[in-house]
């Protein structure tokens, strides 16, 4: 069966994911999936305020998800909405798994993401934009988190709902997932399903993650990755106009992890090299 | 405390809990139904020590633009600064939050309240039906309680009188909501590799993640949510559904 826009049962809107977008930030990403665009910003590790949210044992990672007010068809009322507050909480907890928190205590790792445009499936958008952004902002991480959603539309499974879809399913399960080890860090689900029903749908969640996760390093690689033979000290020459000015000329940070064991600070001089 | 978080998590490595209940046991559920007057339903339910009470205020105003024929469900939660040294007052915490939009999902998404029946005119006039959950008491599991105190509380509701306009609260009628269904969550706290329903206060200040699975009474799952900053296997979610399943049908007996 065809869906509306034609795609395939099992396949995710179109994706397009950038790193290193805003320049001000420590890291950054766009994740577009479909109409849906969410924008990602990593600020820290930096003194966390307020004070009593300092942690001895490990960084605070502050969490603010937000939708731009003329991101939907009826402008959505801008500042806190208690959906905004949930999702900015599960965000929270679905990105903590993978961070070495430890290795920063008392600071703060401030993380924004910004709904610009709103064709469902956003907090996934938003945590799969997230990832990219902690990654591209060189703090160590265990795996990059990686988010699609699934549903039930007339008997038949479809990953990746857009609104239309989303109107009139049976249910919609997003998913947070980390592929390295097979840990599910968010899963929420609303909507009128058999026991069946859901452990199929979570299954097209997850191969759907894994795509989505081949996105996010690609995105990473096109940021950071430099040719073997100018060993580490120019940037790749594609789009270079693109590019900040500032940003070219450095050394590649790996999101998986292996930079374990730098400090907040090395991480953030080497960056101005 | 330090001492006796480290005593529950070796307990929980062996499958144990410390207050020696099995895994998939509650403990000592109290329904209680219409506890007090003034509200039109009302419920108070303890579990173990934990303490909640729903209200189910009826009110009227204007539908949604995209729902015009459909009355409208809220469900608020407050957690009372009488019920925990960690509750303070203000506006409601991230928990709170996540509380009530849990229940509130089981409510709406197993279509529990037929809320097309619910329409006085349509674009125009509709029923409120507002919740308010209020905990009293709390030593773990407030989801569980307050989401069974809340369904206790909307099939009790008897609708107010309507004069033209306005609503007579002095005068119930014997009409109840259009309601079908009990949507039961339970609720399991993943400890050291073991999952445990209802954890106590002791249990989530250890639990690694937390994991709710809302069924209604075909068995059919509702809702979802996932909560803590620990992982959970594909294997862990789908053995808590047959669970959840399964215990959710001994829970519901107690709301009949």
């Amino acid at each position: 069966m065809k869906r509306k826009d034609g795609r395939k049962p099992g396949d995710l809107r179109p994706v397009e994911i950038k790193a290193g977008v805003i320049e001000q930030a420590d890291g950054s990403a766009m994740v577009r999936m479909g109409r849906t665009i969410a924008m990602a910003a990593v600020y820290g590790p930096r003194e966390m305020h307020p004070r009593r949210m300092q942690k001895s044992d490990r960084a605070f990672l502050k969490t603010i998800y937000r939708m731009a007010p003329f991101s939907t068809t009826d402008r959505c009322r801008p500042g806190r909405s208690r959906r905004s507050q949930e999702i900015s909480m599960v965000t929270r907890e679905a990105l903590e798994p993978a961070i070495f928190l430890e290795e920063f205590p008392k600071t703060g790792i401030y993380l924004f993401i910004e709904i610009i445009q709103a064709d469902a499936g956003t907090r996934t958008a938003g945590i799969n934009a997230a990832s990219v952004a902690l990654a591209d902002a060189g703090i160590p991480m265990r795996d990059l988190v990686t988010a699609v959603a699934a549903g039930k539309v007339d008997n038949e499974y479809f990953l990746d709902l857009e609104y239309k879809e989303e109107e009139e399913t049976a249910a919609d399960l997003p998913i947070a997932y980390m592929p390295r080890s097979k840990k599910v860090t968010l899963l929420q689900m609303d909507g009128d399903l058999s026991v069946k029903d859901v452990k199929a749908v979570m299954q097209m969640a997850i191969k759907g993650c894994e795509i989505m996760y081949e996105k996010q390093k690609q995105a990473l690689r096109e940021r950071w990755e430099t040719r073997p033979k100018e060993a580490g000290r120019e940037a790749r020459p594609a789009e270079p106009a693109k590019k900040p000015a500032v940003k070219e000329a450095k050394p590649p940070p790996s999101p998986k992890g292996d930079s374990r064991g730098k400090s907040a600070k090395s991480i953030k001089t080497r960056k101005k090299e | 405390m330090i001492l006796q978080n480290q005593y529950i998590l070796n307990l929980a490595s062996k499958g144990q809990r410390i207050d020696k209940r099995g895994p998939d046991e509650y403990r000592k559920i109290v329904v209680e139904k219409s506890p007090i007057e003034k509200p039109e339903g009302c419920a108070r339910v303890t579990l173990g020590e934990t303490v909640v009470m729903a209200g189910v205020k009826m009110g009227i105003g204007t539908p949604f633009s995209d729902r015009p024929d459909e009355g409208v469900l809220m469900v608020n939660a407050e957690f009372s600064p009488i019920a925990s040294p960690d509750f303070e007052s203000g506006p409601p915490s991230e928990e709170a939050v996540e509380l009530a939009r849990v229940v509130d999902r089981g409510i709406r998404e197993s279509h529990a309240i037929d809320l097309k029946k619910l329409c006085i005119k349509k674009a125009e006039k509709v029923w409120m039906v507002n919740v308010d959950i209020h905990i009293l008491n709390h030593t773990g599991n407030l989801i569980d309680a307050a989401a069974l105190a809340s369904i206790a509380a909307l099939w009790e509701v008897r609708m107010p009188e309507l004069k033209g306009d306005e609503i007579n609260y002095d005068k119930k009628t014997n009409k109840k909501l259009p309601i079908s269904s009990k949507p039961v969550p339970v609720t399991f706290a993943k400890v050291e590799g073991s999952l445990f329903m209802d954890p106590s206060l002791e249990e989530e200040e250890v639990m690694g993640a937390r994991l709710t699975v809302t069924t209604k009474d075909d068995g059919n799952i509702v809702a979802l949510q996932k909560g803590g900053t620990a992982t959970l296997t594909q294997d862990e979610i789908e053995n808590a559904f047959g669970l959840a399943e399964k215990k959710a049908r001994e829970l519901r007996r107690l709301l009949n």
